[in-house]
Parts: C-alpha cells; sequence; structure tokens
C-alpha cells in the first residue's frame, strides 16, 4: 500500500510518498510521476520520508523517468530515505544516476543546479 | 529450525510474505538493513514468480521456507506454476545504463538477488519449481 500527496511551492511540485512502493503499488508512484510531466511540472521532489519500503517495481519507476526527465529538462530530486531505503538506491550504484538528498533544502539546491 | 509460510499468487499478499520473512529474520540480529535487503531479494523472487510463473493466478499457492544450518540462511520459494525455463541462477541481467536507455521498467530484480545473495540454486521435482537462495551469516 502506498499513498501519494502533492504539495506545490511556487515552481516545485512535491509527491509525498508513503507505505511501501512493491510490484502491487508501484503502479501509483508510477501514476503519479507521469501526471506530474504531463501537467508539465519541470521540477518535481518526492519526499520520500515516510516510504517504508521499496523494491525492484519502484526502482524500475524511477529508471523508465530518467530520460523523460533530460530529454524535457526536469529536474527530480528524492530525499529524505530511510537507511533501508537508501541501500536498495545504492546496492545497484543507482544513488549515482538518481539524484538522491538528504533534506528537502538540499534536494531544493539540487532544482536550481 | 524451519519456519513455512504460504500466499496466494498475488502481488497483493508480497507484504504478508514481507511480514513473515521480517518476523523471522528478527531472531538473527541482522541489522536493519541488512535484514531488509534479505526480505527484499526474497520478495523480489516472489514477485517473478506470481507474474511469470503463475500470471498471477490467486488459486495459485507459492510456499516460502525459510532455515538456517551450519551458519547459512537458507531460503526456499515454491511454485507450481510453468516452469518458464527462466533460470535466474545464470541470469546476469542487463546493464543498467542500457536499460535506461530503453524505459523499460522491469529488469533489475533478479540483478538484486544476485547482489544480495551468496548462491541461487532453481530446481523443478513433481511438478514443482524450487529456488532456493543461500546468504552466508
Amino acid at each position: 500500500m502506498v499513498n501519494i500527496d502533492t504539495k506545490i511551492d511556487a515552481d516545485i511540485l512535491t509527491l509525498i510518498v508513503v507505505g511501501e512502493v512493491d510490484a502491487s503499488s508501484s503502479i501509483n508512484l508510477d501514476n503519479a510521476i507521469s501526471k506530474a510531466i504531463n501537467e508539465g511540472h519541470k521540477k518535481i521532489l518526492i519526499d520520500g520520508k515516510g516510504m517504508s519500503y521499496i523494491s525492484s517495481a519502484g526502482l524500475g519507476v524511477f529508471m523508465s523517468y530518467l530520460q523523460d526527465f533530460d530529454k524535457n529538462n526536469i529536474k527530480m530530486a528524492l530525499y529524505g530515505l530511510n537507511e533501508k531505503v537508501l541501500n536498495v538506491f545504492k546496492i545497484l550504484g543507482l544513488d549515482q544516476l538518481i539524484n538522491i538528498a538528504e533534506s528537502e533544502s538540499e534536494a531544493k539546491v539540487l532544482m536550481n543546479d | 529450525m524451519k519456519h513455512s509460510f504460504k500466499i496466494p499468487c498475488s502481488t497483493e499478499h508480497l507484504k504478508d510474505a514481507r511480514r513473515f520473512l521480517n518476523e523471522v529474520l528478527s531472531k538473527y540480529n541482522l541489522g536493519d538493513v541488512n535484514q531488509s535487503a534479505l526480505v527484499l531479494a526474497v520478495d523480489e523472487v516472489c514477485a517473478n514468480v506470481i507474474i511469470h510463473s503463475c500470471n498471477l493466478n490467486p488459486n495459485m499457492e507459492i510456499e516460502l521456507n525459510v532455515g538456517f544450518e551450519d551458519r547459512v540462511l537458507i531460503f526456499e520459494i515454491i511454485d507450481e506454476g510453468v516452469a518458464s525455463g527462466f533460470d535466474i541462477s545464470s541470469y546476469r541481467g542487463p546493464d543498467i545504463d542500457k536499460l535506461i536507455k530503453t524505459g523499460k521498467k522491469g529488469g533489475v530484480g533478479i540483478m538484486l538477488v544476485r547482489k544480495i545473495m551468496d548462491k541461487i540454486e532453481m530446481d523443478s521435482q513433481n511438478g514443482k519449481n524450487i529456488c532456493r537462495l543461500y546468504k552466508n551469516l
């Protein structure tokens, strides 16, 4: 089960992801990111403080949009991941390919790079 | 000591499998991050079986067994679906950069399993597919 709320602050859209992102629920994350892109948002933050679990299905969602982000000049960063969730990104080295920040303020800096 | 659990072949039940695994593994004091990685690896195999071997048929079941022998944790994931001939014990997985270029959403689950576990075995007997994952402690 995952719940995704959105918050808009100036030109930054934040998706607040709470719960477990697995093979069953990753579709919700997919839909939320897809909607954000379709609505034309150029700065997308993922608040992962409440994300208690992620499996390859969730990693796959982020990976599948990296090219879209690049092509459309969209900045995306995750922040607030707990150690267990961050480790899943690190196992495959995805922390080198996806912007991952510790805090919201750090993630916002990445939006202006 | 062997612990067993069954779930229907539906991705909605993966969380039940994870709860079972977390309960069993909590006795081994592996630390949060390590325990969570082992649960992830088993979850990945289960998701694969549910989707590819059992075709999301909730009338089928997956059996999970966890055992501990000679400082090795052994996880068995058993199903009676179609043995797809896909052998995860020899699967290397695609290059991450290539995967990103194709924009596909799948492909990294078994890579995670291979990174997390020390050995993977596949076996078929009496219509059952058995995947065994070994982790040395």
